[in-house]
């Protein structure tokens, strides 16, 4: 019996100044098999399917459980988790390539940092006083734990960065994950204290006013996360912050 | 005097716990860690934090805390730092409140608490079934907060290689190497503490993130720290198996009810749903009533084991048993489990609130690690250790969800502590050693980019998964570990010839791999070794030839010290603190 195989393209770029070439490679299919697991095995062997040797395909991957948000890139065009995708479910030959929006490494290794640097601009933590024991929290009703929550679960993956027409180094965009951040700390009964501040650091170029509602985000994010809903919220209290900032100048 | 200077490797919670604690006490840190810190191993952790907060009404103590860890680790621990840590527990749960961790809430806005193994009381705070992202994410938070104001320094994508130690024998800082330009770096620092997580890579699939390789706490215990309880490895009971991982299924699942079961007849052909109950054996409630679903995990495992591989009633004839949740409503498992659920539905396709999951144990954590003191402090002066890399909180078995508290608490130590010794600790005299240890670093570089041979590092790293998986996990015997010591001893010397297809000098993934197996090969070895020695079974290491713990002899440390020889590591014993709590019989078929 023909073993079943998975056939694979996935482009490659050896540094930033390299030419991109696509390699085609030649997989057995196995039970439960995803785009890691088929990296995994190319590194094992790395030969092209014409019968080339190659090298072992620079990717960045860490938990494989769809929790960390390190392996982003495009499969078969698609912003995604490698992790989660499954080759069952994806139509062959599977194109895999690096996100487009950010810096490139190596092969699908992009640099995203972009976004914790934006995470800071925004101030996207509860400043609490100190670390030492100041008794319990301030109390926060399920209702609200449930709203925030969806929030938090926020990987940091990027893939709503990647699909924002707006995402671009000429709106400077911040895109959606550093918004929903800024909904969800300006929910906490702490981390509220930064509201204003928050706002105003989405209020100009490059801030919220440069969303243009495609809504790609929504669609691609892995974790659901409620992206255009914070992003009319925050809208809203940003041109809300604005008027009190004008009023008052 | 200058502010101390402190290095921290790792950013997952040990390691951003202590680097919190150091920015606020004023010092300073540089923060090395392979991946960006929110992305580390510690967002994997599910089910949730042990705190005896009593908000039950089952007057949960502190005290019943600790003596459940000492219990659930079959008395191996010390037990000052434990019954410290279980103290503390209740504040650390508070100080992540204040932080926004999105716990789950009672209807009056309390923090809401679940059972889990090997208690008998509410006592783990959770965020849904993703309490380790959520908690990893505040002190993430955090530690920006400290970055934006200049005390932290960040060095992501930077991989620790080994300790900078002087003529004295005092930690002066470390080398590190630059995963993109692959530059070799020394830092200085007055004290260095790693925070680099468990060692699952080496048994290949494991529950663990691909960087847990342990290499870093190999390559200091090859400069001289002791690796203390080697051989203490845990399996969970509740894993999905998988082509590249194994993925959790956290014992959270079971916290709320979840049932693990197997059709009473063996390879039951009829459809899940229409075995009758009376057909069904629920083997954990029947042998062990009294903690049922939640027995330790070490229990649960090889329970598991037996009706599998001795009893022959794995699923159609599998190595899988059934973890039902479908007796609960829709609505509370995804408010309580919503995170493990996608996981399953995702990886497995199925959904796990209408068909029961098809599971089964794998290698989840490193009870062992770098031998600390009471601070902290490693042997070797000026290196601290905090979190799944060292050894001091959970014995021979942990208890589900002391691993975050225990992750927590560590790095709260190490910090403050690696401050009071870097102020203390005399001037370096010259670089400290800092030039040659980066020529050694860069000699190994040179040696293995132009290697000849026909090894590929990627096969290596197979073999010694399988080797380890099938000699050194659930059950053991020392002629099998000895043959996985053979199997180790014939890799490291096969690594000699690995050939690398890339050669290239930038972001080179699999050339900083294979830098790792050396190291995950020679930590294998006080795994094994260590299981040879320890002729008793205790926790999770069990051998079916020695089945009874024998206190006289081991309820002792295992410590190995790196020599070089063939032979492998050497080993000797020390004493365990069990002052407050006199050893007993551990047994789960009745409340203890």
């Amino acid at each position: 019996m023909a073993t079943r195989t998975v056939t694979f393209e996935i482009k490659r770029q050896a540094s930033p100044e390299a030419a991109a070439v696509w390699e085609r490679f030649k997989l057995e299919w196995r039970p439960g098999m995803n785009v890691v697991s088929a990296m995994m095995e190319i590194a094992r062997n790395p030969v092209t399917a014409d019968g080339r040797p190659t090298t072992p395909i620079a990717y960045d991957s860490n938990c494989l459980e769809e929790i960390c948000g390190s392996c982003a890139m495009r499969i078969n065009g698609k912003a995604r988790m490698a992790c989660s995708a499954l080759v069952d479910n994806l139509e062959q030959p599977i194109r895999v390539e690096p996100l487009t929006k950010f810096p490139l490494v190596r092969d699908l290794q992009v640099d995203r940092s972009v976004l914790f640097e934006n995470l800071m601009r925004v101030k996207a933590w509860v400043p609490v006083d100190g670390t030492y024991d100041l008794g319990s929290g301030p109390r926060v009703y399920p209702q609200q734990q449930e709203a925030n929550y969806p929030l938090s679960n926020c990987i940091s993956c990027t893939c709503c960065m990647e699909v924002c027409p707006q995402f671009n180094d000429v709106t400077g965009f911040v895109g959606a994950a550093t918004i929903a951040q800024v909904k969800l700390f300006n929910n906490h009964p702490t981390g509220k204290v930064y509201k204003e501040e928050r706002l105003r650091a989405l209020a100009g170029d490059g801030g919220i006013q440069e969303c243009g509602f495609a809504q790609n985000c929504v669609e691609v994010c892995p974790k659901q996360i409620p992206l255009t809903n914070a992003i009319s919220d925050v809208g809203r209290d940003v041109t809300a912050q604005k008027v009190k900032d004008w009023l008052k100048s | 005097m200058a502010a101390p200077r402190i290095i921290v490797v790792g950013g997952g919670l040990a390691g951003l716990a202590a680097v919190i604690k150091i920015a606020e006490a004023g010092g300073n840190v540089d923060l090395f860690s392979i991946v960006p810190v929110k992305r580390s191993h510690s967002v994997c952790a599910q089910g949730g934090i042990n705190a005896a907060k009593n908000l039950k009404g089952e007057g949960d103590t502190t005290a019943q805390h600790f003596d459940d860890t000492i219990y659930g680790g079959d008395f191996l621990a010390n037990q000052t730092p434990v019954k410290a840590m279980c103290e503390a527990a209740p504040a650390i749960i508070d100080l992540l409140d204040r932080m926004g961790v999105p716990f789950n809430r009672t209807p009056e806005g309390l923090l809401d608490f679940r059972r889990f193994g090997g208690t008998l009381y509410h006592r783990t705070a959770f965020a849904g079934a993703t309490t380790g992202q959520q908690l990893l994410y505040a002190l993430d938070e955090q530690v920006r907060r400290y970055e934006a104001e200049g005390k932290v320094h960040k060095f992501e994508g930077w991989e620790f290689l080994s300790a900078i130690i002087d003529g004295k024998g005092n930690a002066r800082g470390i080398v590190a190497m630059n995963l993109r330009s692959m530059e070799l770096k020394a830092f200085a620092a007055d004290a260095i503490i790693l925070a680099t997580g468990g060692i699952g890579a080496i048994f290949g699939k494991s529950t663990n993130s691909v960087v847990c390789t342990g290499s870093a706490q190999s390559a200091v215990f090859q400069q001289g720290a002791y690796y203390a309880n080697g051989e203490f490895i845990q399996v969970h009971p509740t894993c999905i198996p998988g082509e590249d991982k194994l993925r959790l299924m956290s014992e959270s699942a079971r916290g709320e009810g979840g049932r693990v079961w197997v059709p009473r007849t063996p390879g039951d052909k009829r459809a899940v749903k229409a075995i009758p109950e009376s057909e069904r054996f629920y083997f954990l409630e029947e042998w062990y009533p009294k903690y049922g679903n939640l027995v330790p995990r070490d229990v649960a495992t090889r329970a598991i084991h037996k009706v599998v591989y001795e009893m022959g009633l794995g699923l159609d004839g599998q190595p899988m048993v059934y973890l039902d949740l479908t007796h609960i409503d829709r609505e509370t498992l995804h408010y309580k489990l919503g995170g493990i659920l996608e996981i399953y539905e995702k990886f497995v396709g199925v959904d796990p609130c209408v068909e029961p999951m098809k599971i089964f144990p794998g290698v989840h954590y490193t009870m062992g690690g770098l031998w600390v003191d009471f601070k902290q402090m490693t042997n070797i002066p000026g290196i601290f250790a905090c979190g799944e890399c060292e050894y001091q909180y959970h014995g021979a078995n942990r208890l589900g969800a002391n691993s975050l508290v225990s992750c927590i608490f560590g790095g709260f130590r190490a910090g403050p502590n690696a401050i009071e010794y870097a102020k203390s600790v005399p001037a370096v005299d010259g670089d400290g050693g800092a030039a040659a240890e980066v020529a050694r670093q860069a000699e190994i570089n040179g040696k293995l980019i132009s290697n000849e041979g026909g090894e590929n590092p990627f096969k290596l790293w197979r073999e010694l998964g399988e080797a380890m998986t099938e000699h050194a996990t659930v059950i053991r015997y020392n002629k099998d570990l000895k043959e996985a010591d053979d199997k180790i001893v014939e890799l490291i010397e096969r690594y000699n010839r690995i050939n690398l297809s890339d050669k290239s000098e930038w972001a080179n993934t699999s050339f900083a791999f294979t830098r790792q197996l050396k190291n995950m090969l020679e930590i294998s070895r006080t795994v094994v070794l260590g299981a040879i020695l320890r002729d008793e079974s205790r926790g999770a290491h069990y051998k079916p030839d020695f089945p009874d713990r024998k206190d006289e002899r081991f309820l002792k440390t295992t410590k190995a010290s790196f020599t070089g020889c063939a032979e492998g590591p050497k080993f000797e014993f020390e004493e365990v603190d069990t002052q407050y709590i006199k050893p007993r019989p551990r047994r789960y078929d009745a409340a203890k």
